[in-house]
């Protein structure tokens, strides 16, 4: 068919450069759109089965103490509550792994409360308004203690230790004594020492960022029902429902077969919605009820205060280069908040920070660090934002001490096919130094920019290198010419339709004719979450896969109703044929009873085929000297996206990726006091950016193909988010002069620093 | 205590009676009592405008009124925007320029842009950005939203302008249409 495949069937290793797809790169309608845009799309808080209880969770108002006693009786007396729950009512663990066992203290605290906002009860009512009247009548006794709230207490030799039991066990980093690091990650080539000997120009700065929330509109929520006879129903809307299932089969230790999770529509995750917070609370307290089902939503407050944010950290960069301009040493130190409990992110900053670079001479060292505030986790990329954002502004300074365009520095330096990544594997074909020409080439960067306190910055970016985990799906073709399509992996954000759209693709058939849904684990064989980029590539692919498997399987019945071999009948166009003989696949459908049997397939695709993208924004700002406001002017976004399967999809990752990195530089941050209380756990004093606060934002798509996809398409939904903090910083740079060293750069910070009288005279302000 | 009282209202055109407690919200009230899920709850607190409804013609967020303050008034929510001929032009404006990722803000959006056009025909853009800052949405960046909001603007323009519907605007139940839409 169509130049997609050679007749065999085997993909073309190299797609031409106008591959004339039928679908592929249009921009049809989505599948769930009449649903979203009528209100009809079923949300976790939506489902309600009959005579549901609602459940609350009891949160510490303290950032860190020790639980002498619960005293319930009081709570459990009141009218309307059917059950109630403390880290007692979870089952022993057995052998579990790590990870889990911190999960299950993030749940129901244990002996201690480790965060403010930190989980300890919860309880099930007839009414909401009941439980949280109940909540009120639960005593706890506490015996405060004295929080640890900075990641660089830890570098003092007196640090106390937080983790009792912890003993740094991962990666390179065995110690026995009591520790607050979690994780040390080290990647570590030639010899940094001698690369900065030779430079003829080196800078060194430090960062520090303050914990961001990914800020999905929808709360978390789950609804569970335990049924009499062992099974458990989970109604969710989580990123990943097969691994809500396998957290939940571990902590509650239930076996994976009596766990059924059905995924709701979810609205926004972004990284921060495929652990379990509530999932095994409301199934204890179903079954505690005499198993009725529980409801349970997350007030905005609870998101804040008892969900992963984005890690805060201390990142430190060094890099030289001689007098052409070309990088003979890079050196980075990241100190990432692993929150209450073990596990960062940092292994990602550490990984993409250097990462668009040819580099001989490298150490990256990075450690998550225990800290008494949530538990930190992923946030787009993993939170590799704030890494690429110390690089990216040592890479524009650098680059104007060398008296160089920036963009020029980058083309100078740009990582190609066989260049070493960070953390050593070298690069498959990207296009990086295709986005970087194509940036230079841009209107924006040339356009004009007048007027006083105006600037402009760049920043870039290459990112996306993991095996792409597994997903797999189901296709049936009806005898109507429709065909369905079951897959294991949650839309976030219409790639029901993008996967739709490749299977479409291979069949020959239109998208509309594809009925595509995300099925519940019991309907659909195991696929990872949505995450890291890789589902529309990785589902996309299976059903590639499908779509062929589903030709093979109705080119025989084809031959059996022209009582031909198989061999004698070609596909091509969304025909079946041979000699004078031709059907659309629709018209072979409605003869599928005849020729007996339905026609399904499965199939299930594993870490294979995901390839970095690159990125290049561009943004003109305006300060106010006044306010110290920043005004985001024009930003335009360059992406090597492989393929775009829907162009408008691929516009809003990249658009509301910007809008997000927007506010991460100015005016996102968790503010905390002394005691290690959360400030600010709402939507106006924790501030996203809003519609006024944007212009449009322009895109730019290139398409430099991915040879190990069937369409060539690479992740693209995090990359976007990895260069808007530099580019911004460095924007206000040349806007006034100034670099904060600190994020967000809020209008306090900024006014702050213009006002202020001693500026060193390289730009930077005195250490605070 | 409980203040049970009784409340009559119209909602999306239809009489509706039904118990409350004082206490509760409309939110509440339309979400649970009337089983109208389309209206989400963000932040219950007047922030994020994920409950955008209608009131008496004035654009509200349902988290901060009383159900009982809508003794005797009209409800518009989400689900009262689809018209009797199909979508609205601001629904298949969302669709048609992608204008909507997660689709958890979307309900309040259109509600809002809905107000918006309902007293202002022909905005600017900047009126438009301007409207719609009291509802927050964290997946698109406002692009396509600003963008379908005008061209629903548009829409309206040609239909009061008398020109006939063409057939691709009547409901097609989630279909994809199979042309180019590029």
């Amino acid at each position: 068919m169509n130049g997609t495949e050679t007749e065999s069937g085997a993909p073309k290793q190299q797609q031409t450069p106008r591959q004339a797809y039928r679908i592929i790169g249009k921009r049809p309608i989505r599948h769930d759109g009449y649903d979203k845009v009528t209100g009809r799309a079923q949300f976790g808080a939506d489902v309600r089965p009959p005579e549901t209880l609602y459940g609350a969770i009891l949160r510490s108002p303290h950032a860190h103490a020790r639980i002498i006693a619960i005293d319930t009786k009081a709570a459990r007396a009141l009218p309307g509550v059917k059950a109630l729950v403390t880290a007692r009512d979870l089952p022993r663990a057995s052998g579990e792994n790590p990870d889990l066992r911190h999960t299950r203290n993030n749940i129901l605290a244990k002996a201690k409360v480790l965060y403010h906002g930190h989980a300890l009860a919860a309880v099930a009512a007839t009414s909401l308004h009941i439980a949280q009247e109940a909540l009120t009548m639960i005593e706890v006794d506490y015996e405060l203690l004295s929080p640890l709230l900075d990641v660089r207490e830890f570098l003092k030799d007196d640090a106390r230790q937080l983790g009792d039991d912890l003993r740094t066990d991962e990666t390179s980093y065995n110690k026995q004594a009591a520790t607050n690091i979690t994780g040390h990650v080290q990647h570590k080539r030639g010899d940094p020492v001698q690369g900065f000997a030779e430079a003829a120009v080196i800078v060194e700065r430090e960062f520090t960022t303050p914990n961001v929330h990914q800020g999905y509109l929808e709360p978390q929520s789950a609804t569970a029902h335990y049924h009499p006879d062992g099974q458990l129903t989970i109604w969710c809307s989580n990123q990943s429902h097969f691994d809500v299932r396998s957290q939940v089969s571990e902590i509650l230790q239930i076996p994976i077969s009596d766990i059924r999770v059905v995924p709701m529509e979810i609205g926004g995750g972004f990284g921060g919605k495929y652990l379990v917070y509530l999932e095994p609370v409301a199934a204890l307290l179903s079954k505690k009820s005499g198993c009725r089902p529980v409801k349970m939503i997350m007030s905005r407050a609870d998101v804040f205060m008892g969900t992963g944010p984005a890690a805060g950290a201390y990142i430190r960069v060094k890099m030289g280069a001689d007098a052409r301009g070309l990088v003979t040493a890079a050196e980075a130190y990241l100190l990432y908040e692993a929150g209450a409990f073990p596990g960062s992110s940092v292994a990602s900053g550490a990984g993409t920070l250097f990462a668009p670079y040819r580099i001989e001479n490298l150490q990256i060292d990075g450690y998550g660090v225990l800290v008494n505030k949530p538990n930190t986790f992923d946030y787009r990329g993993s939170t590799a934002a704030i890494a690429v954002a110390a690089a990216e502004q040592v890479v524009d300074e650098l680059s104007e001490k060398l008296q160089m365009d920036p963009l020029a520095f980058r083309a100078l330096n740009g990582v190609k096919e066989g260049d070493c990544q960070p953390a050593g594997s070298a690069y498959p074909r990207i296009g990086y130094l295709e986005t970087v020409e194509a940036a230079r080439n841009h209107p924006h960067y040339t356009a004009p920019l007048e007027g006083p306190n105006r600037g402009r910055g760049v920043a870039s970016a290459v990112f996306g290198s993991w095996d792409g985990g597994t997903s797999s799906a189901m296709a049936r073709v009806n005898t109507d010419g429709t065909v369905d399509l079951a897959m294991g992996s949650i839309d976030l954000s219409g790639t029901r339709t993008s996967v739709a759209m490749q299977l479409a693709e291979a069949l020959g058939i239109p998208v509309a004719n594809v009925k595509p849904f995300v099925a519940d684990t019991d309907s659909v064989d195991y696929t990872d979450g949505s995450y890291g980029s890789r589902t529309t590539v990785m589902t996309g692919w299976t059903a590639y896969e499908l779509g062929r498997d589903l030709r093979n399987r109705l080119i025989q019945h084809a031959a059996k109703l022209w009582r031909v071999s198989s061999a004698e009948i070609a596909f091509a166009d969304g025909y079946f044929s041979t000699g004078e003989l031709r059907m659309t696949l629709k018209e072979l459908a409605a003869h599928l009873e005849e020729t007996g049997e339905l026609v399904v397939s499965t199939a299930t695709v594993s870490s294979k085929g995901l390839a970095p993208g690159s990125a290049v924004h561009i943004v003109d700002v305006e300060v106010d000297p006044e306010t110290g406001k920043v005004d985001i002017l024009r930003y335009t976004a360059l992406q090597d996206v492989g393929k775009a399967i829907h162009p408008s999809y691929v516009e809003g990752q990249m658009q509301g990726a910007v809008a997000q990195g927007v506010g991460w530089a100015l005016t996102e941050e968790y503010i905390y006091d002394d005691g290690g209380h959360l400030l600010n756990a709402n939507f106006l004093d924790y501030r996203i950016p809003t519609c006024a606060d944007l212009p449009m934002i322009e895109t730019v798509i290139l398409e430099v193909p991915n040879p190990a996809h069937p369409f060539g398409a690479r992740g693209a939904g995090e990359i976007p988010i990895l260069p808007p903090i530099a580019a911004i910083a460095n924007a206000i740079y040349q806007a006034i002069g100034l670099r904060l060293g600190e994020l967000p750069m809020s209008p306090r910070r900024v006014l702050d620093l213009l006002i202020e009288q001693d500026q060193e005279d390289d730009g930077y302000p005195e250490s605070r | 205590m409980v203040y049970e009282m009784t409340v009559c209202s119209t909602v999306n055109g239809d009489q509706v009676e039904l118990h409350c407690d004082a206490r509760q919200s409309l939110l509440e009230v339309l979400r649970e009592t009337l089983g109208l899920t389309g209206t989400k709850e963000g932040c219950n607190s007047g922030n994020c405008g994920a409950c955008s409804v209608i009131l008496d013609g004035v654009l509200v967020n349902a988290c901060l009124v009383l159900a009982v303050e809508v003794e005797g008034r009209i409800v518009s929510t989400i689900e009262g925007i689809e018209q009797s001929q199909g979508l609205h032009p601001l629904q298949r404006a969302f669709l048609e320029h992608a204008a909507l990722q997660c689709g958890f803000c979307t309900p309040g959006v259109i509600v809002a842009a809905k107000a918006l056009l309902d007293h202002n025909p022909m905005p600017t853009e900047r009126e438009v950005r301007y409207w719609l800052a009291g509802n927050l949405c964290r997946c698109t960046g406002y692009d396509k939203i600003v963008r379908a909001v005008l061209a629903a603007a548009d829409l309206m323009d040609l239909s009061r302008a008398q020109v006939p519907m063409a057939a691709e605007w009547l409901p097609s139940q989630g279909r994809t249409d199979e042309r180019d839409r590029n």
